[in-house]
């Protein structure tokens, strides 16, 4: 016998069908049903102080954890701005569900209180999205949303839900199977393709194996040293696959791209081969294509068919998932193996040795200072447990964090690459701390990403959520003082901020968080120490630096790959 | 270069947003579109025609999106192709024969006559309906409408270039 059910019970017990253990949100009028029912049931609700931040925080969720973040916010304004969050996972093939409540379904379309088009603006920065008005829809349509966010090229999907449709009562038969007709992403790679990536592989005496964040994405790591590995494959790790394979790994480069390093970006300029595994040949990594990697041969290997040939046409193209075709490559690779021997690449790797040992990635501390961030992360490295996650924000902290920072783990580096969302750390952060309460998650974030969202302190040290925040305060949006000071004659428009205002510590303290601050070289490993000693409520460590500091090596926006600035000298 | 692609859809509220949003997001160029009911009343048929070199991007990110069930692209030769169109010509009484016998060539059936014009409907390949309007021209198009192309593979054994599903 079927009993009767309000659309926002079958909404939350959808959620706890998947396995949902807390959304992050902000309750509004339209959403109010859904919200009455998630007090009564399992589901912890983290009350973020806006939308963004709950929608970076459910990224942050899925990047820490690997399984799919939840955001709630009521119509109009709740929704609009979840979406920079939404455009961010979208960029950066994260799964969140988005659960959206739109005005009932009679005023839609009468400019109703709170009401916004969330279906069709969120359009372009979703996987999939979907506008439900039936009460009888909402429990196939919210196990559909979880299925496409993380299937295939993981991705956001929201569902818009009206205010009657959580509000009305159906007989209440069970959940339903999902029908998607039209959507069947592929695993597995073409064995014939796998089995030429193979021969092309043993041909190739300069190859680099390019692993990008689809490898963190599908949970590929173990796959990808021991394919490495077999084959003996230079690996350069892209911003989203930082820790892919460890950094002390002696097959590993770093990475390559714009603030890459040398070797990294050199490597791929000089290869005869590139085997490219869930990346996407960004702008960022190549510069301007036409001069990228010139000699290589292309293995592309992704799950998305329409990355493969979007910016350079493959040799050889293998659609499919990045665990189950570098299971494949191994197995070729084996079989391939036992009757042929690896060719000889030792002058390649003298060369990528030579490369490493005549361009490290190095700065200078003068011990009376400015403070240098590179310092501060190298200390702060020092000091934290292993498998500690970072999580960044975006600009000049961000690129240092990932040239300075050793990952030995994929999922311990989280930040915003492809939309280059600032102010994402302190949200996501929060997210993946709540997603990993028992690993250290420590934010290094800049004073402009942290002016952002920083709000978003209150919801962790009121929820309990103890992250621990670096901010590099160098008083300016360092990265925009870069360019201008590079390529707009030192005109600093609009990238001033202060140096002293907000104060940073009582900001922090004014938020129930601990404060510190270094303002001198020898200030930085006490105020580190003292730091990461707190552990029952948020901290915020501010280090006061060198404003002038630039990030090298940098090749310029559009720029070839082959003119590499290596610092001041070679301006 | 003009390539005619039918795409076929789960018949659902909103899938013609999705493929104008996501040609507008990929800077890809409709030059015509026909959206229509197939012999399944769960699909639709779009045909486009699209302008541009990007033909394997365009086929590769229509079928990400999840409503896509199938596209294929047609070979020239090897669809039927279709569109419809009016045109108002000026047409005073001492042309008046000679516009009706130059229509009477294309099959063209004149569905409305007024004072000084005569409106034509014309159906058939595009082509066709190409070279009517060039005659036509001659005498003064007041008004032209055109329906976008509809196409289906010819009935033969491999009828046009299929591209296998893959996402």
């Amino acid at each position: 016998m079927s009993q009767t059910i309000t659309g926002a019970d079958i909404l939350i017990q959808a959620l706890e069908r998947e396995g949902v253990e807390v959304v992050f949100g902000v309750p509004g009028g339209a959403i109010l049903k859904a919200y009455d029912s998630i007090f009564d049931s399992g589901i912890r609700h983290v009350l973020a102080r806006h939308e963004q931040g709950a929608g970076h925080m459910a990224s942050g969720y899925a990047h820490a954890t690997g399984t799919t973040g939840v955001a709630f916010a009521t119509s109009g304004p709740g929704a609009t701005n979840l979406i920079t969050p939404l455009a961010d996972a979208y960029m950066d093939s994260i799964p969140v569900v988005a659960i959206t409540a739109q005005v009932a379904s009679a005023s839609i379309g009468l400019d109703a209180f709170q009401e916004a088009h969330t279906w069709g603006i969120s359009m372009p920065v979703t996987k999939h999205n979907y506008l439900v008005t039936d009460t009888s829809e909402i429990s196939s349509t919210v196990h559909e949303a979880f299925h496409i966010a993380a299937t295939g090229r993981p991705g956001p999907v929201l569902v818009d839900i009206t205010k009657d449709a959580l509000a009305g009562s159906i007989a209440w038969s069970g959940p339903s199977e999902i029908h998607l007709p039209g959507y069947k992403p592929s695993v597995k790679g073409h064995p014939k393709q796998v089995n030429a990536a193979i021969d092309m592989i043993l041909a190739s005496e300069r190859p680099v194996l390019y692993a990008g964040g689809g490898i963190i994405r599908s949970e590929a790591s173990e796959e990808l040293r021991t394919f490495a590995e077999q084959q003996h494959l230079p690996v350069v790790t892209t911003l989203m696959a930082r820790g892919a394979i460890p950094d002390s790994h002696e097959l590993t480069l770093g990475m390559p791209g714009m603030h890459g390093s040398y070797t990294a970006s050199t490597s791929m300029q000089k290869a005869d081969l590139l085997i490219a595994v869930g990346a996407r040949f960004d702008d960022r990594v190549t510069g301007d294509p036409q001069f990228f990697a010139p000699d290589a041969r292309i293995i592309h290997v992704d799950v998305d068919p329409a990355e493969i040939g979007k910016i350079r046409t493959p040799d050889i193209p293998i659609v499919g998932d990045a665990k189950s075709v570098l299971t494949q490559l191994i197995d070729s690779g084996a079989t391939a193996l036992a009757h042929r021997p690896l060719p000889d690449r030792t002058p390649w790797f003298d060369q990528l040795a030579a490369w490493q040992r005549d361009y490290p990635l190095t700065y200078d501390q003068d011990p009376d200072g400015p403070i240098q961030q590179q310092y501060v992360i190298d200390e702060l490295a020092k000091h934290s447990p292993p498998g500690t996650i970072v999580v960044a924000g975006v600009g000049q902290h961000q690129m240092w964090a990932s040239q300075f920072w050793g990952f030995e783990e994929p999922k311990t580096w989280i930040n915003s690459g492809g939309l280059g969302t600032m102010g994402y750390a302190v949200p996501a952060a929060i997210g993946a701390q709540q997603g990993r309460p028992d690993t250290m998650v420590l934010a290094i974030d800049g004073d402009g990403c942290f002016q952002m969202t920083f709000q978003e302190l209150i919801t962790a040290a009121v929820e309990g959520i103890p992250v621990k925040i670096a901010v590099m305060n160098n008083a300016n949006l360092g990265m925009v003082r870069q360019w201008q000071r590079l390529f707009y004659n030192e005109r600093y428009a609009g990238s001033e901020l202060s140096a002293t205002n907000p104060d940073v510590v009582m900001l922090a303290e004014a938020m129930g968080c601990a404060g510190f601050r270094a303002e001198h070289p020898d200030d930085v490993v006490p105020t580190i120490e003292k730091g990461l000693a707190v552990d029952d409520r948020p901290v915020v460590m501010e280090f006061v630096c060198d404003p002038d500091a630039m990030v090298f090596p940098m090749i310029k926006a559009g720029g070839s790959n082959d003119v590499i600035i290596m610092g001041p000298e070679d301006l | 270069m003009q390539h005619v692609i039918s795409v076929t859809v789960e018949n659902k509220p909103g899938v013609l947003a999705r493929i104008a949003s996501m040609f507008a997001r990929r800077d890809f160029n409709i030059h015509s579109l026909a959206v229509g009911p197939t012999e399944d009343p769960t699909r639709s048929r779009i045909t486009m025609v699209v302008d541009g070199p990007e033909m394997e991007q365009i086929v590769k990110q229509l079928y990400k999106l999840v409503h896509t069930i199938k596209v294929v692209e047609h070979t020239p030769g090897e669809a039927i192709e279709r569109e419809i169109m009016l045109v108002r010509v000026n047409a005073d009484t001492l042309r008046r024969g000679e516009i009706l016998e130059a229509a009477n060539i294309f099959e063209a059936k004149a569905v409305d006559v007024g004072a000084s014009t005569i409106t034509f409907e014309v159906v058939g390949e595009p082509a066709r309906l190409a070279d009517f309007l060039e005659i036509m021209r001659t005498y003064g198009i007041v008004a032209q409408v055109k329906s976008g192309r509809i196409a289906l593979a010819k009935d033969i054994k491999s009828p046009a270039r299929k591209q296998k599903k893959t996402a």
